[in-house]
């Protein structure tokens, strides 16, 4: 997005290092260790089954909660080293924070609600003349050589995008699901936080709102320059939303990494379990046909049966299941399977009564068969299969 | 009808009130929010005045306010006269009596107040006590009501605490209830019962307003 490139230099990512140990009287103990840089507007997923700590984490990022023990950084500012006995409390972290409920101040208007953090924070900067507070500045915490100036993002170009304007006179009593967590966004992004910290923000909204907001929060932190985090337990908004993806299983960062590397290679089999055993490949719409859509994966083309048209060259994740590839020995007939795609085999992994083989048909793609499947196929490392998958079974995600 | 003991009943009440208020918000927002151990110890004491007799509390506030205490002697020397006998000693003691009638719903209130709200107050850069200024205190006013009414009735109605500390000085310490007291004492019973239905009428009139007020929505926008 052009008009989102700010004047001057683009600001430096800014590491994020947590490393927290909590136990609770429960017996569940969150030991998460984790390292991310975070880009201008990019997101990070926290990603996990629900009771995996998630949220804990979160809210401690965002210094509601305490942890036991460890050390919070986000670039060189230490929000918490409990050895050095340091504690910056929510106030002077300045992030904004989105809860799954819009816990709007009932008492006041729309308008109040997202002016709240500015009258309580405002600009430092006088040389700004914009009334909403918002303005060029230094970002804190960047190094002092390195000053950047944001272009002015004002609350109405916030509410614009989020489609609220026309409601600042309204109470939140008066609000639907969506129109209350749009404030919320509003009011977390208008005081202009470092970070942004969602916590499954979307899961009490109703579909189409959910996909509508996703897209409007994607658009948002470009526009802002502002990266986030965002606790989610659906894949799908995973893949839909993420730049980077933590994994987070019984209170452990279990995989770091960019959101198709994590989906596509899962470390380990409980990694692969909690997101859903699966090949994650970007790729880009090549065209539509008899409601087939074609999209270009590297060299490779497949097709995908998808309800909803999507547009030419928009950048999606093709999603396969390794359950619904069948492999057959050698060049192949016609068959009811759309996707014909010749592959060597590269690795076969035994686990239990079924082998995963891993195939190189232009991208990584998995499969799992029976091993009587496998023996009779006379598989081994280097042979020639054909990978076929139903168009039904290509799922698209488009990127945000 | 016993016009100076109404007036200083209704002088003592509102200054009561007043008082509460300032001495019972803060009391209540430490009660709620303070992370404290021995916090109900502070809670009892509080609320002690609901379940002793009027005589026992009168009894020590006497002793404590008179001279054989080194708080009485110490402002019988910087005002000039004593404490016991005088509004400001009936002052201390209706402010005892009437404390629990006050922070108990202050701190009812504040309690209810969802707190990530206050979390969103926080990260939003507020301090704590600007989220308890700008969101709790707003979200409140039912309570403060009740609080401010209830303290205000029942230091319109206190008897014993008043006999106890104050006595029966015509003006100074006469107070409403003590008035029918002694009307009832001397058997004129149609002044007894013109100040009592006096009395029925106002308090009744003051519950009536209170609660039909809580009723109205702008007193609190529902969550």
């Amino acid at each position: 997005m052009a008009e989102a490139a700010p004047l001057g230099a683009r600001p430096p990512a800014r590491t994020l290092h947590v490393a927290v140990d909590q136990r609770f009287a429960s017996g569940f103990a969150i030991d998460a260790r984790l390292d991310v840089a975070l880009e201008p507007g990019s997101m990070l997923v926290l990603f996990g089954p629900s009771a995996a700590g998630k949220t804990t984490v979160l809210r401690q990022i965002a210094g509601l909660e305490r942890p036991d023990a460890g050390t919070i950084r986000f670039g060189d500012d230490t929000w918490c080293d409990t050895t050095q006995g340091v504690w910056r409390p929510p106030q002077s972290r300045h992030v904004g924070v989105v809860f799954q409920e819009p816990t709007l101040f009932p008492h006041l208007t729309v308008r109040e609600n997202i002016h709240y953090g500015i009258r309580v924070r405002p600009r430092s900067d006088p040389a700004s003349g914009s009334a909403s507070g918002f303005g060029d500045r230094v970002r804190p915490g960047s190094d002092p050589g390195q000053t950047w100036v944001r272009p002015h993002r004002t609350v109405a170009e916030i509410e614009k995008i989020l489609g609220i304007q026309g409601l600042e006179d309204r109470y939140p009593r008066a609000l639907s699901g969506g129109e209350g967590q749009r404030v919320a966004l509003a009011r977390a992004l208008a005081p202009d936080p470092q970070l942004l910290l969602l916590d499954e923000p979307f899961a009490a909204l109703d579909l189409p709102t959910r996909l509508r907001l996703r897209r409007e929060v994607r658009t948002l932190l470009q526009l802002t320059g502002t990266p986030a985090i965002l606790v989610t337990h659906d894949r799908g908004e995973a893949l839909a939303m993420g730049d980077a993806v933590a994994v987070l299983i019984g209170g452990r960062v279990r995989q770091v990494g960019p959101v198709s590397d994590v989906f596509s290679r899962p470390a380990d089999a409980a990694i692969a379990t909690s997101l859903g055993i699966e090949t994650v490949v970007p790729g880009r719409v090549d065209g539509t046909s008899d409601g087939l859509v074609r999209v270009a994966v590297g060299a490779v083309s497949v097709d995908a049966a998808e309800r909803d048209p999507i547009p030419n060259d928009t950048a999606v994740y093709v999603c396969i299941r390794a359950e619904d590839v069948t492999l057959e020995s050698g060049a192949s007939g016609p068959a009811s399977a759309r996707n014909h795609l010749p592959a060597l085999v590269v690795s076969i992994a035994h686990e239990g009564p079924i082998d995963r083989v891993t195939l190189d048909c232009g991208f990584g793609l998995d499969a799992v068969i029976t091993r009587r499947s496998r023996e009779e196929l006379n598989l081994a490392p280097g042979a020639q299969v054909t990978a076929a998958i139903k168009a039904t079974s290509i799922h698209l995600v488009p990127r945000l | 009808m016993d016009w100076s003991a109404i007036w200083l009943s209704v002088r003592l009440a509102v200054t009561t009130t007043l008082v509460l208020l300032a001495l019972g918000i803060p009391l209540a927002y430490w009660i709620v929010y303070s992370p404290a151990r021995w916090k109900f110890l502070v809670e009892s004491i509080v609320a002690l005045p609901l379940v002793l007799p009027p005589t026992v509390l009168g009894f020590y506030v006497l002793v404590a306010i008179g001279p054989l205490s080194p708080f009485g002697r110490a402002y019988a020397r910087v005002a000039g006269h004593g404490l016991p006998f005088t509004f400001e000693g009936l002052l201390i003691a209706s402010v005892l009596y009437s404390m629990p009638f006050a922070v108990q719903p202050f701190a009812a209130e504040f309690a209810s107040v969802d707190r990530r709200l206050l979390e969103a107050s926080w990260s939003l850069g507020a301090s704590r006590l600007e989220t308890f200024r700008r969101v709790v205190i707003p979200l409140s006013v039912r309570g403060l009501v009740t609080g401010i009414v209830l303290s205000f009735a029942h230091t319109l109605g206190e008897f014993g605490v008043v006999l106890m500390v104050g006595g029966n000085l015509p003006g100074v310490t006469r107070t409403v209830s003590i008035s029918i007291y002694d009307a009832v004492q001397s058997l004129d019973y149609a002044s007894a019962s013109r100040t009592s239905l006096l009395l029925l009428i106002v308090s009744f009139l003051i519950l009536t307003c209170t609660y039909s007020l809580q009723r109205s929505v702008w007193l609190k926008p529902r969550r």
